[in-house]
């Protein structure tokens, strides 16, 4: 397998892991919004607080993790982009 | 000012900048106390504003095809962010989001889960890529990428139906903030807003629209943040409301016991006149519907406005300004950083001020207070005599009950600064804000469109041997065009009739989504294919909508019509998208693979370095 597949399986996969923690977040816990919200979270029904904030914070750590982690397959690969590109 | 090294003063600039905003605020709230009047402060605020980013439109003028198009492929990750969070938050966000959950309580927070997880899709399936490709706008990706003119068409054609639905109501909700803040007839609002938006866009594109929504942004933000954080501590809510609204959220849902969610009439809202537009709470703030229904129409308008998302073009072209592919994929992370600022503090804005209203231990409390108390309230009065509050007493006991209090969404945002008795310069800030949103999402919009018609549709089909000077020429004609015909509509207020923000999204996931998602990350995919998938997908879902929606009422269709597993007017592109991928697919199955060519500029776009697919200038 050439460096530049086995760069893009590796693109790929990355890209799976993602969106099941974006389907988990976005979509998953709020098919449970009543069982949820039985629980608490600062004071907060669970289900009322991943909606107004929880699920929102999430996506942005998923966002920068996500660019850290296909950062270092580039280098893996030498894909990387010179800083002065 | 512009050259060299602007970039790297930009930390600088936009520091003194917002030291210079917060000075002028002050400067405010001082002319208040000697006594300028509230009308006066309120118009020094947008003038002011206004101004500013005139002077950066002007001052980031161009005749570089680059710089007029992608803002010289220079933008600074955290700075993009900036700019397109302020590009995405529209003035409907701004004075209507905390209304919308205010009234909508945990179903309407659909919108929040949708408007921001979005970003996650184009993070990771679009915006790299699109960057490494080097497209000046979102159909020249799929004109080149399928290759040929009809392609292309098809995609500008997507497009335009998909912002222009947006522009309008950002061009509308300008005239409305400006016709406020001003004192003028709401005509001649959206005419003010319209030359305050050409002036940031007409003589520098995208460099010139970056830059002011950088200063929007910061605008906007600091308008949004201030009042929630002082309302807070005003009414007992603590200092950082995010985290400590606890006890209030919960003191709501006992509100909501005490006084009941009764659910009014049609006929009695009628009978009494209710103003149109108005709303009342009869939902709960913070309990989940139960059911299987219930919870698929939470899933499927989250679905729907994350899909959007990733689909419409005014955010995709904002990561065509980066540096590089790395940074297009950091600066989708600050975007949605700066974009939840904003949104997480929209619920905890709408708690405040409901808490505000409906406590009757709060001194603000109206509910369960005598209706004669409540209409001699300074604030009820003023927002009354504007038909954007309304009491309408069914029961006649002269008591105000949670469902006799009807108010307009954006009333939340834009009075309950007044409410919690804060001075009137915040609501000056609170316009000022609301402008800078509308302004900055409908130049974003108006420039999509515009250079998608200009490179697209003029350079890439009519005249290819056009020279810059032309294309530039011809670009600025049609910004200015686009403008005024949006203007042209928002002025016949047909709002009501055009129906919903949302409907944008809809429109893109119906006929860009796929196209784009599986000209990266599928080779097979065919130019007959993307065609054929572009084509079916906005139909069914054009004619999904003119079923569904009761005001169009279509007689072929048998007027109105019973939403298919609830998919309504707000969903349609859960119709659309999926015809747009199976015809899409099966289509490029039957037709020949593409040349090996194409397979490998689709190769060279899936890694970050190396040439551009499309050179610098083309």
């Amino acid at each position: 397998m050439s460096n530049k597949d086995a760069y893009w399986n590796k693109t790929k996969n990355h890209m799976i892991v993602t969106l099941v923690l974006w389907a988990f977040f976005s979509l998953v816990i709020f098919m449970f919004g009543s069982e949820l919200n039985t629980m608490s979270f600062l004071g907060y029904p669970l289900a009322y607080y991943m909606t107004a904030q929880g699920s929102l914070l999430a996506f942005v750590i998923i966002l920068f993790w996500t660019a850290n982690k296909q950062e270092k397959i580039d280098e893996e690969h030498g894909f990387s982009e010179r800083e002065d590109d | 000012m512009f050259k060299g090294d602007f970039i790297k003063n930009l930390p600088k600039i936009y520091g003194t900048y917002t030291g210079g905003f917060i000075v002028f605020i002050i400067l405010m709230a001082i002319a208040e106390q000697a006594g300028v009047s509230a009308k006066n402060i309120g118009v020094m605020f947008v003038a002011f504003t206004v101004l500013i980013y005139a002077l950066i439109g002007y001052l980031s003028r161009t005749i570089q095809v680059d710089a007029y198009y992608v803002a010289g492929r220079q933008v600074p990750t955290v700075f993009n962010g900036m700019a397109t969070a302020a590009d995405w938050m529209s003035g409907a966000s701004f004075v209507a989001l905390a209304g919308g959950v205010y009234f909508g309580g945990y179903t309407y927070m659909a919108f929040l889960v949708g408007w921001t997880g979005g970003y996650v899709l184009v993070a990771t399936l679009m915006a790299p890529y699109l960057r490494k490709f080097g497209c000046y706008t979102v159909p020249d990706f799929i004109g080149t990428r399928y290759g040929g003119n009809l392609v292309r068409a098809c995609a500008v054609f997507v497009l335009f139906i998909a912002s222009f639905t947006y522009v309008t109501a950002q061009i509308n909700a300008t005239g409305t903030i400006a016709s406020r803040a001003l004192g003028i007839p709401f005509e001649a609002g959206v005419w003010v807003g319209l030359i305050s938006i050409l002036i940031c866009s007409m003589l520098g594109g995208m460099r010139a629209v970056t830059w002011t929504q950088v200063a929007q942004y910061i605008v906007l933000i600091i308008a949004y943040l201030i009042p929630v954080f002082w309302i807070s501590s005003n009414v007992g809510g603590g200092i950082f409301p995010h985290l400590m609204l606890g006890d209030e959220v919960a003191r709501l849902g006992e509100l909501e016991q005490q006084f009941g969610l009764v659910k009014n009439s049609a006929a009695d809202m009628k009978a009494a006149g209710v103003p149109g537009g108005l709303k009342y709470i009869s939902g709960t703030h913070s309990g989940v519907p139960e059911g299987g229904m219930a919870v698929w129409k939470y899933l499927s308008l989250a679905i729907c406005m994350m899909v959007g998302t990733a689909s419409l073009p005014h955010i995709l072209m904002r990561y065509f300004t980066t540096p590089s592919v790395r940074a297009a994929r950091k600066s989708v992370a600050w975007s949605l950083f700066f974009i939840f600022l904003l949104y997480s503090s929209a619920p905890m804005l709408a708690t405040l001020s409901k808490l505000a209203l409906m406590d009757p231990n709060l001194p603000t409390g109206i509910i369960g207070k005598s209706i004669s108390e409540v209409q001699s309230i300074e604030w009820v009065q003023r927002w009354s005599e504007v038909k954007q509050v309304f009491i309408a007493d069914f029961n006649g006991d002269g008591i105000l009950q949670l469902n006799e209090w009807f108010m307009r969404g954006d009333v939340v945002v834009l009075a309950t600064p007044e409410v919690a008795g804060l001075p009137f310069v915040i609501s000056g800030l609170v316009f000022a804000g609301g402008m800078a949103a509308a302004m900055s999402t409908a130049d974003g919009l108006v420039l999509a469109i515009s250079n998608a018609l200009s490179h697209d549709i003029y350079y890439k089909i009519i005249d290819p041997k056009a020279d810059t000077a032309k294309r530039l020429l011809v670009a600025r004609v049609l910004l200015v065009i686009i403008g005024a015909a949006g203007a042209y509509i928002a002025s016949f207020r047909l709002t009501s009739i055009l129906g919903s923000v949302a409907w944008a999204f809809d429109f893109a996931m119906s006929g860009l989504f796929f196209p784009l998602v599986l000209g990266v990350w599928w080779k097979r995919a065919t130019r007959a294919g993307a065609i054929a998938g572009i084509i079916a997908g906005i139909a069914s879902g054009t004619l999904y909508l003119l079923w569904v929606f009761p005001k169009f009422s279509v007689p072929i269709f048998g007027g109105v019509n019973t939403p298919f597993l609830g998919i309504d007017h707000l969903r349609f592109g859960l119709i659309g998208a999926p015809i747009c991928l199976v015809v899409m697919v099966v289509v490029s199955l039957m037709t020949k693979e593409p040349s090996p060519s194409v397979q490998k500029m689709v190769d060279d776009t899936r890694i970050p370095t190396g040439k551009a697919i499309l050179g610098k200038q083309h």
